[in-house]
């Protein structure tokens, strides 16, 4: 068969936006996936976004990838999470239509041009003096590549867990992919293996909705995508609901049968997603705990009852649901379970996501050590661009800590590596105040301009903005009032004598463009998304400044790399201790190594020295 | 904290030495030497300057002073040395004056070294000895500062690092986890945290008034009934060759000062009134004052009349000082000269007899109270002085502030600054908190 530039095992969400970017490129790319009907399945809660990960998806979205765009044709109730807090906190989430999502995800790449979609089973690599040539199918085909992007999430060595009951599988149904395993296994990847869960699907006619809490979404509901202009598809409210004191007797009389209690499922899960089982355990004085009903669909009555992932008997569980309010006559779908994967060390890959064994071979995704679709996407997005600017003989991008979460997120990964499932949380960015929902465009558009990432569309839009915000910025730029004129105005400054900008007046408590607008008639004239964008960033003007003088000596050290196959045995003045370290973890960069919990300034400054040397002898 | 600060740090071993030598490198140094010594010395030439506190023009010290002009310096920067007398006094005076100087800090564990790197200042024989090196200054570095976080400092540090990651983590929950069954009030709750927190941070840089006393000097106070010879014991302190800097009336009418050095050590000795019962409106303002000058002092020297005995009044002010001393006076009276007993000295302020002795004493009780509250390493503590003072800053902030995520990061920033002293503070230990904590999972 003829070969591709990149080929992208796997069709979820990392694999769908790698496919997306490689092919945005001008990569010719291939997807190969077990099944072409459940490209862009939402496999767990049918929701994206949220704190951290309603950032990534507005950062994909910078780089015109897919997520944002198909999750605003998906979203069927949009809540803008910290909307009472400060614009740097706040977190677009929504509600999606399973259906919806799958079908918008795979209309919008069956029109992305240089894409070829296959249906098949991969089992094995082809691999030529450590360098990755294609990939072999179940039928013994084989296609050739010039890099292979993996995004096979749980489906390596899965193992479902319901109660006593196990079964291999990757997702309820279908078969786990043992083949890749051996394959990664052969080439000598160090793997973990970790653990989620599920909770049972309810019979949305089944149950009480009178019984329950009403959750509206926003009205308007706030787009993920920057070219999304307005939503469109119908909108639902979620409901809230509780367990009981007698749910959590259900639970206590049958932790015995519960595979984490039993001894049955070894592997850590997550710390932020416990079953309800563990929630019980841990948690003994809470009378109850909040379970959201989700609608999976419009036209789909399907209810995930966010908050009792749990992985007890069948009959356990039908119990359990019908003690809590609304859910009495309820009837379950599908049974919750939990699942044990294994996944890649992902101190494994350099930052761009190829791994260090296998030249070409790119990683993305749950097999990563991630959970969550909006950071599968954010790694698929960075291995797709990656894999592609390989194969076309170009270096590679990397985003930092600074400038993007995708950044904190490959940095997290490949730097401290993984011991629960990684997930996205706002406390991970050192530098939260500027990395923001609301200015993520900003920050990536133009590098992803830079590489061709972008199409027409978005960079003649992106342009408009700029231009925009930049006229606005000239107009304002030049206003100003005294402080008695201030106080004429009813903002109370000190009376210094100092004049002050308009800029400066936002600063002030209470003080907002709408408030200036009566000083000054020509504010009015601006458009509204413009006037936010200027009264958010002089909201923070002042630790925006202390920040951007962090962000200099963050990336001082990061510029400073450290050669691949660093000999650290050769560096003097290191213990063993930090040798071992700086071994296992390879950092790329004196910034990383310094963010590895154990290497001391000492270690640092000798491996400057070392690296400084090294550099010396190279050019002498 | 930013690579373009000046940096300074003791370059030769800390504890009392003939010459210590104090380095500074950075933009600021030049600027400093002249804000310090009035004289912008040519590069490379050794010159002899007199060393004054910018805040109050004070003599520090006549020292040497050496310019190394950026590039040609070691660490390719603005170098500074300052070779000043070994004392311990002079040093942390010295400091003293550096540290606030604008754009000046400590500087961080083998920094020097790290920017001759970043400079490109080392040629390949030079950098055969580097690692090793690196690993010696560091070392030496890494074992003073533990040396001053083994113990009681360390607990103290480490229990403060605690209490901070779990007040920003309840910030960082209200943040986070917005969508979830989360008790109300988080951010409340840590600022409630803080504000302890900032009070034991504050006590903290408070006590022992290390700097203050390095720049105003030991108080001691000296009471006693009227005529047990407080003056003349005062007089006979100061006209030894002990050099008195100057002696100035006090604050208050009746209350005299005299600054003198002591084993190396500034100290104000002050004179009060005699204490006893008077109905005498200007007498009783004066033993009233007696008594407050008392209550502030580090050291209260009670002197008695040998042949009187001792009087109610000084004893009970005596049992309410922290540190105290007993002189027993006049001593030349008595038929024989009396054994002196724990905790006091026996003199007579008239002939000189035992002045020795005190003079002794007092020096060895300054130094003891002064050595155990700077301990070892004096520019260790200087670093742990401001770390600690940034952190109380940003937690000011973080009590002023009232959206949650300006909160949050100065807790970030108070965390980042305490973290220099105890170890970096990761995001894993907020979550640890946060899991543990609260029930997350929607």
């Amino acid at each position: 068969m003829k070969g591709f530039d990149v080929i992208v095992i796997g069709g979820g969400h990392a694999g769908c936006e790698a496919a997306a970017a490689s092919a945005r490129l001008g990569a010719r790319t291939l997807l190969v996936t077990s099944r072409t009907d459940t490209i862009g399945a939402m496999s767990c809660n049918p929701a994206i976004g949220g704190l951290g990960k309603g950032h990534l998806v507005r950062e994909i979205d910078a780089f015109d990838g897919v997520m944002g765009r198909v999750a605003d044709a998906a979203g069927i109730q949009f809540r803008l999470l910290n909307r009472r807090k400060g614009p740097a906190v706040r977190g677009p989430r929504a509600q999606s239509d399973r259906k919806l999502y799958r079908q918008a995800m795979q209309a919008l790449l069956a029109e992305q041009p240089n894409l070829t979609i296959r249906e098949g089973s991969v089992e094995d690599l082809t691999v030529h003096e450590g360098r990755v040539t294609g990939v072999v199918l179940a039928d013994g085909r084989e296609i050739q590549a010039g890099a292979v992007i993996l995004t096979t999430g749980t489906f390596l060595r899965g193992l479902i867990h319901m109660g006593e009951e196990t079964i291999p599988a990757g997702r309820v149904g279908e078969p786990p992919s043992l083949g890749l395993s051996a394959t990664l296994e052969r080439a000598g990847f160090e793997l973990g293996r970790l653990k989620t869960g599920t909770p049972p699907r309810l019979d949305g006619r089944t149950i009480d909705w009178a019984a329950t809490e009403v959750q509206p979404g926003d009205d308007p509901p706030v787009p993920f995508s920057f070219l999304t202009t307005r939503i469109t598809t119908p909108q639902v409210p979620c409901h809230i609901t509780t367990t009981t004191a007698a749910t959590h007797a259900v639970i206590r009389a049958n932790l015995h049968r519960a595979p984490m209690y039993s001894g049955q499922i070894k592997s850590s899960g997550p710390r932020y997603c416990p079953s309800i089982e563990d929630k019980v355990v841990r948690f003994a004085d809470r009378e109850r705990h909040q379970i959201f009903l989700e609608p999976e669909g419009l036209d789909d009555d399907t209810v995930y009852p966010n908050g009792i992932s749990t992985s007890l008997p069948r009959a356990v569980q039908e119990e359990l649901v019908r003690t809590i309010p609304g859910l009495e006559r309820v009837a379950i779908l599908r049974p919750g379970y939990a699942i044990e994967y294994d996944h890649i060390d992902p101190r494994e890959l350099r930052p761009t996501l190829e791994t260090r064994k296998v030249h070409g071979l790119f990683m993305a995704g749950q097999i990563n050590g991630t959970t969550g679709y909006e950071e599968a996407a954010a790694q698929g997005l960075m291995a797709g661009l990656n894999a592609a600017r390989l194969a076309g003989g170009q270096d590679g991008i990397v985003l930092d800590r600074a400038e993007a979460y995708v950044g904190v997120l490959i940095d997290d990964l490949v730097t401290r590596g993984v011991n629960e499932p990684y997930r996205m949380f706002t406390s991970r960015a050192e530098y939260r105040l500027t990395l923001r929902a609301d200015n993520a465009d900003q920050r990536l558009t133009p590098k992803a301009v830079g590489v061709g990432a972008v199409g027409p569309e978005r960079r003649g839009r992106f342009g408009q903005k700029m231009s925009a915000l930049a006229s606005a910025r000239g107009a304002i730029g030049g206003l100003a009032l005294t402080p008695p004129e201030a106080l004429q105005h009813g903002i109370a400054v000190a009376q210094d004598g100092q004049r002050r900008s308009a800029m400066e007046l936002l600063a002030y408590p209470g003080v907002s463009m709408d408030r200036l607008a009566g000083i000054w008639p020509q504010i009015a004239a601006l458009e509204p998304a413009v006037v936010e964008q200027i009264e958010i960033d002089a909201h923070y003007a002042g630790y925006l400044d202390r920040q951007d003088a962090d962000i200099r000596a963050f990336r001082r050290d990061e510029e400073l790399t450290l050669p691949h196959g660093l000999d650290y045995a050769a560096v003097g003045g290191l213990s063993n201790e930090v040798r071992g370290l700086l071994l296992r973890h390879r950092p790329e960069t004196l910034g990383q190594a310094a963010r590895i919990s154990g290497v001391t300034p000492a270690a640092l400054t000798a491996l400057l020295g070392h690296v400084k040397r090294r550099n010396l002898d190279l050019s002498a | 904290m930013s690579e373009n600060d000046t940096i300074f740090a003791l370059a030769t071993a800390p504890g009392r030495g003939g010459i210590a030598v104090l380095r500074l490198s950075g933009s600021a140094s030049r600027p400093t030497l002249r804000a310090l010594t009035g004289t912008d010395p040519a590069p490379r030439h050794a010159t002899r300057v007199t060393l004054r506190d910018p805040a109050d023009g004070t003599v520090i010290d006549h020292a040497l002073a050496l310019l190394f002009a950026a590039p040609a310096s070691y660490t390719g920067e603005d170098v500074v040395e300052l070779h000043v007398h070994g004392g311990r006094a002079i040093v942390q005076r010295t400091i003293g004056a550096l540290v606030r100087q604008p754009g000046l800090r400590p500087a961080e564990p083998g920094e020097f070294t790290k920017r001759s790197f970043a400079n490109g200042k080392l040629d390949l024989t030079q950098a055969e000895a580097v690692a090793d090196l690196v690993a010696a200054e560091t070392e030496g570095q890494r074992r003073q500062a533990l040396r001053q976080l083994d113990g009681a400092l360390g607990h103290l540090y480490e229990h403060w690092r605690a209490r901070l990651i779990n007040a920003l983590a309840y910030a960082e929950a209200d943040i986070d986890f917005a969508d979830e069954d989360l008790p109300a009030g988080l951010t409340e709750s840590a600022r409630n945290q803080i504000r302890l927190l900032r009070e034991d941070i504050a006590g903290h840089l408070n006590d022992h008034r290390v700097g203050e006393i390095t720049r105003e000097g030991f108080h001691v106070a000296i009471i006693g009934a009227p005529n047990a010879g407080k003056s003349s014991l005062l007089n006979r302190l100061a006209r030894r060759d002990a050099a008195i800097v100057h002696e100035t009336a006090g604050t208050t009418r009746d209350v005299i000062e005299v600054r003198l050095d002591l084993a190396g050590y500034p100290v104000t000795l002050a004179d009060t009134a005699g204490l006893r019962d008077t109905d005498d409106a200007v007498e009783g303002e004066g033993v009233r004052r007696a008594r407050q000058r008392a209550s502030q002092a580090d050291l209260v020297i009670g002197v008695f009349d040998a042949a009187r005995g001792e009087d109610a009044e000084t004893r009970a002010v005596l049992a309410g000082a922290a540190v105290r001393f007993v002189v027993r006076n006049k001593c030349d009276l008595l038929p024989v000269w009396p054994r002196p007993r724990a905790g006091e000295v026996v003199v007579s302020a008239r002939t000189g007899q035992g002045m020795d002795q005190l003079e002794q004493a007092l020096g060895s009780l300054v130094a003891d109270r002064l050595e155990a509250s700077v301990a070892a390493p004096m520019l260790t503590q200087v670093r742990h002085r401001l770390a600690l003072a940034e952190a109380l800053a940003a937690l000011d902030r973080a009590l002023d502030g009232s959206e949650v995520e300006l909160v949050a990061e100065d807790l970030r920033l108070a965390a980042r600054a305490l973290g220099r002293i105890t170890g970096r503070v990761d995001v894993e230990d907020l979550l640890d908190v946060i899991f543990r904590d609260f029930c997350i999972g929607k």
